[in-house]
């Protein structure tokens, strides 16, 4: 019998615990899984689809399958890298990233996994849509514009604030963030900047008002060094 | 020696930035005119180019001027590039498609401050404007994309030397940003 249990990530032994995802056990022994929808405060999700990775030839996403002996899983196979890049090229498409006008540029999670995956181009043909941006509430201004869909922010108001601001509506490619209050406004709900649900958002959907670059683009997260080194936007909110 | 590369460029509805990007590579340029010549730029001002190994686009596509100077790039150029964020997906200009074009040129030339005489343009001789601004990406094939707002000029840099001497693609971390 073995001493601890271990499965291989890209032919690397990774030891495991009890509960584990791979995520989980590939993020504690500083293996990066590229991800979007992850964050490890909450329960995973499994909606990104950019952690898919190859589990004995069968494609799983990382947050949500549990770690078991021998495994062997690929990560960064050419395959799976190009399929992640797909994956993101068709968020932004869906999407209005205008990344040279978004006060998140250089600290968004989007873009820079985006740089990780290697996307120098969206690909696909844009769909433009139109949405309205909410800046009701006097410290928090959503862009709906730039919504990933994550539902981190979901879970953070439903499990950490108690409160349940957030939730998805609509189905398929209708499927949107909405409002829970009177108005649909976040102005008029529940929402405080000081809640969870202000923090964790990976791209530049909700934003803090009033500080947009107090740090000049150039010395901002993922200016300098990778995802991969960095790590996530909110694990390093929690750093500063 | 070898016959020089020929080389376009031109901007369609960009800022220029890109161009002034790509003049930051600075005295390299001299290094540069040894391998290529260039046909039509904004610095030689020829008005129509002919056939190029290699054009390179700035700018996304606005108006049925740049819809045909695209396409004429295309037709001439082995290699096409969309350079900086405008090509690659519409970048600024783009933000106008989340309202109507009646909208912006209403805003523009009717209802905007300061606005002397409410006339929106309507000379035969200025382009037609697109309903919507679009990277160029969806109206002709493009072979390689470089994106950035603007790239700066060491990553023109490194993508225009790989590219002349046969080699892969790569970029330094750092050099390859979306803003």
């Amino acid at each position: 019998m073995k001493d601890s249990d271990t499965f291989t990530l890209d032919g690397k032994t990774i030891p495991f615990q009890p509960g584990d995802t791979i995520m989980d056990a590939a993020m504690r022994a500083g293996e990066y899984i590229p991800h979007l929808c992850h964050n490890p405060e909450f329960a995973p999700h499994g909606s990104c689809r950019v952690c898919v990775v190859e589990v004995n030839g069968r494609q799983v996403s990382s947050c949500t399958q549990p770690a078991s002996n021998d495994l062997e899983v690929k990560n960064n196979s050419e395959e799976l890298v190009q399929m992640r890049r797909s994956i993101l090229q068709m968020l932004f498409v869906e999407g209005n990233h205008v990344c040279p006008g978004c006060e998140k540029s250089g600290a968004c999670q989007l873009q820079a996994v985006a740089y990780y995956t290697g996307m120098l181009s969206p690909h696909f043909t844009h769909f433009f849509p139109r949405r309205p941006l909410d800046a009701s509430h006097p410290d928090t201004v959503i862009d709906f514009d730039r919504c990933i869909l994550c539902e981190l922010c979901v879970r953070a108001s439903r499990d950490v604030d108690g409160k349940n601001v957030f939730a998805l509506d609509d189905r398929g490619i209708k499927t949107h963030l909405v409002i829970n209050s009177p108005s649909g406004k976040l102005g008029d709900s529940e929402f405080a900047v000081t809640d969870k649900a202000a923090h964790v958002c990976p791209v530049g959907a909700i934003l803090p008002k009033h500080q947009g670059y107090e740090k000049p683009i150039g010395e901002r997260l993922y200016d300098k060094q990778p995802i991969s080194v960095v790590g996530d936007v909110a694990a390093n909110e929690d750093k500063e | 020696m070898a016959e020089k590369l020929k080389v376009a460029t031109c901007s369609l509805c960009g800022c220029f930035g890109c161009h002034m990007s790509f003049l930051d590579i600075d005295e390299r340029i001299l290094d540069l005119i040894k391998v290529v010549e260039f046909d039509r730029t904004p610095i030689t001002d020829i008005k129509h180019i002919s056939h190029c190994d290699i054009g390179i686009i700035e700018g996304g596509v606005a108006n049925a001027e740049n819809v045909e100077v695209l396409r004429e790039f295309r037709e001439n150029c082995d290699i096409l590039i969309a350079l900086g964020a405008c090509a690659v997906n519409g970048g600024i200009p783009a933000m106008r498609n989340s309202f109507e074009l009646k909208e912006c040129l209403e805003e523009a030339y009717i209802d905007g401050v300061g606005v002397h005489t409410k006339m929106i343009p309507t000379d035969p001789e200025i382009p037609m404007l697109l309903n919507k601004v679009h990277p160029i990406h969806e109206v002709v094939k493009v072979d390689y994309f470089l994106p950035g707002c603007p790239p700066s000029g060491d990553a023109i840099w490194t993508f225009l030397t790989e590219l002349i001497e046969g080699k892969p693609i790569s970029f330094p971390y750092t050099q390859i940003h979306y803003d």
